[in-house]
């Protein structure tokens, strides 16, 4: 039953991505989200210039690119953390430039971050508990009358249990965030922005710092975000990891979009080494291209060995 | 030496007016910088502008006391957006800057000659405090156990003011057990990751600002009212660093660290002092070493190195939980 449905979301994402071509920005059928010409410089530096980009509702989007690249602050640019110079970007329709932050996340935008953001000093629980929207007690006045809200309060803990289970952190439920190891911490933060009952989750570099044991269950998690109806664009270095979950890639170099495409192809796009490796290089980029190189290395050897 | 007198002074230290103003002013310190982290290192603005509010009020314009107490809230709240509004959205440190700034400019205003006609320059505000003894349910006459006893006068405005402590810590407890508590100690933690689980920052930091500064306002009007008259320079930058001293002493972020951190570091203050002056006057510290006058500095030296100690061995002050301390060192 789980793998049915998750090779189902699986096939309806590939069958979503298939045939279209992998210009940069070419336009999706159904995007959650459509970035137009989005700027932002540092005094003379160029980070970020994203003519158009659209991510597909409902699929698993990676965005690479070389160190350096803008990944980051174009992140920072969507989630309102950082103020673009210029563009617009729409999430659901709605208009984002300017929108502060928290506003963004409210809509259910939810980002977390390239060095994990864990409140060491709050309990696991406690973290988790902060990520639900809405909170009745969160206002002031009504703060101080705890008949008002604890009822919510139950509902929100029910809620983060159910999540700390499936994220195997229950057993640190009421450890500090501090005391977790760093690829707890990052579990952690995902389930907390899962809290926030997120459309489209943002995941900056999930994978940096964790170790491999632990890689193969956040790839499960983040499988398991898609099979949930929600949108995921993540940045990553590991390309292993964008093979094996990714529907589409973006490619980023020096602040554009250079191309587009399906994981298992986007690597041997010319733009895109050329981008990693620069124009002139030789170095295989895939099995079949290695082996293909060493045939003709092998025939070469034979045509010598004949004459 | 009189042992007795010096037990006597020390134990009504510890319930004593600076004990209670300084509980006041710590419990403001520590909504702000224990659970929301916003180093306001103006605190001692706070209380000036209340006391002033209020003084100045029924002193300089005849009016009634309770107007002057609401005119000292509202100034206090004025105080708290206008330092908070151009700096909450920056980084903690400017926050800091531009409140020990701000207080010193208060201060000075209340002692300049120009506004003398309404501050009372530096001898500040007297005759404000009628309205508030003719409250007085006590009759005239000594009230305590034995020794340790106040005046019918003295024994109103602890009264007053140890209701208000207690009325303090118990907002201070339901606030942060509540959500709301939980978004400003995260907020302590880190503002981006608040932010990106949908919590307006910006807000939550002014609602912490404008709480404490209206706690610390209560102190205000108490040590005001207590010594019946104002001055300007009661309410110096030491003011705000014996407030900070109290709550790190008592442990931040708990809700009665600074109600036993103010008592003991006036406890300690008096105790220490007491002992010196009784201890040099009866010859036992000959007058080589040090003499009556030098006694208040070396008081502040002795409790100073008892502090320095205290951090050495016990950095998570008196409350403090050891674990949190340890996760800082990671």
């Amino acid at each position: 039953m789980h793998a049915d449905t998750t090779t189902t979301r699986k096939a309806a994402a590939a069958a979503v991505f298939e045939g279209l071509p992998t210009e940069p920005g070419v336009p999706k059928p159904d995007p959650i989200l459509v970035v137009d010409k989005v700027v932002r410089r540092f005094g003379g530096l160029t980070a970020v210039d994203v003519d158009h980009l659209e991510i597909q509702r409902g699929s698993i989007t990676a965005l690479i690119g070389p160190n350096g690249a803008g990944k980051t602050t174009f992140f920072n640019q969507l989630t309102g953390f950082d103020t673009a110079d210029a563009g617009s970007w729409t999430f659901n329709g709605n208009q984002l430039k300017g929108v502060p932050a928290h506003r963004v996340a409210r809509q259910g935008m939810v980002r977390t971050f390239q060095l994990t953001k864990a409140l060491s000093k709050l309990t696991v629980m406690e973290n988790m508990r902060l990520g639900a929207q809405n909170q009745r007690g969160e206002n002031f006045f009504r703060a101080l009358i705890p008949g008002s809200w604890r009822r919510q309060e139950d509902e929100i803990t029910e809620r983060a249990e159910e999540l700390l289970e499936r994220f195997k952190l229950d057993a640190k439920r009421d450890d500090f965030a501090g005391s977790l190891s760093g690829g707890q911490r990052k579990l952690l933060e995902m389930a907390r922005a899962l809290m926030v009952g997120p459309e489209l989750v943002m995941l900056d570099e999930p994978m940096a710092g964790v170790n491999p044991a632990l890689t193969q269950s956040l790839l499960g998690h983040v499988k398991a975000l898609r099979e949930e109806g929600m949108t995921v664009l993540f940045v990553e270095h590991d390309m292993d990891m964008v093979r094996d979950i990714s529907d589409w890639v973006v490619v980023m170099a020096q602040g554009n979009v250079i191309a587009e495409g399906p994981p298992d192809t986007i690597m041997s796009d010319s733009r895109v080494v050329d981008a990693y490796l620069g124009a002139h290089h030789d170095a295989p980029m895939s099995v079949e291209e290695a082996e293909e190189q060493l045939q003709e290395a092998e025939a070469e050897l034979e045509i010598e060995e004949k004459a | 030496m009189d042992w007795y007198a010096i037990f006597v002074t020390t134990v009504k230290a510890s319930i004593g007016l600076e004990t209670v103003v300084y509980a006041l002013a710590a419990i403001g310190v520590n909504v702000q910088f224990g659970y929301a982290g916003l180093l306001n290192f103006g605190q001692a603005a706070f209380l000036g502008v209340a006391a002033y509010g209020m003084a100045v009020t029924v002193a300089t314009f005849h009016l009634p006391f309770w107007l002057g107490i609401a005119i000292g809230l509202v100034a206090t709240v004025i105080l708290a957006f206008l330092l908070g509004i151009p700096t909450l959205r920056l980084r903690a440190d400017y926050l800091a800057i531009v409140t020990i700034a701000a207080a010193e400019i208060v201060r000075l205003i209340f002692r300049s000659v120009k506004f003398s006609s309404v501050f009372g320059g530096s001898d500040g505000r007297q005759n404000f405090s009628g309205d508030f003894f003719a409250m007085n349910p006590y009759a005239p006459g000594t009230y305590g156990i034995g020794p340790i006893s106040f005046n019918e006068r003295v024994s109103w405005v602890l009264t007053v003011g140890w209701v208000l402590v207690a009325l303090s810590c118990a907002l201070v407890y339901l606030l942060m057990k509540s959500p709301w508590g939980r978004v400003l100690k995260a907020i302590r933690e880190d503002e981006d990751a608040v932010r990106s689980l949908g919590k307006n920052v910006f807000s939550y930091k002014m609602q912490a600002l404008v709480l404490g500064g209206v706690i610390g306002c209560l102190g205000g009007f108490v040590f005001a009212l207590g010594q019946a008259s104002v001055q300007p320079d009661l309410f110096s930058t030491e003011f705000t660093f014996y407030a900070y001293t109290i709550v790190i002493l008592g442990g931040a972020a708990r809700v009665f660290s600074p109600v036993v951190g103010a008592a003991i570091f006036w406890v300690l203050l008096v105790f220490v002092g007491n002992t010196l002056s009784e201890a040099v006057g009866a010859g036992v510290i000959p007058a080589s070493i040090m003499t009556v006058n030098q006694v208040g500095a070396v008081r502040f030296m002795l409790v100073g190195l008892g502090l320095m100690l205290l951090l050495i061995f016990r950095p998570q002050g008196i409350f403090g939980d050891k674990r949190e301390i340890a996760l800082d060192a990671r």
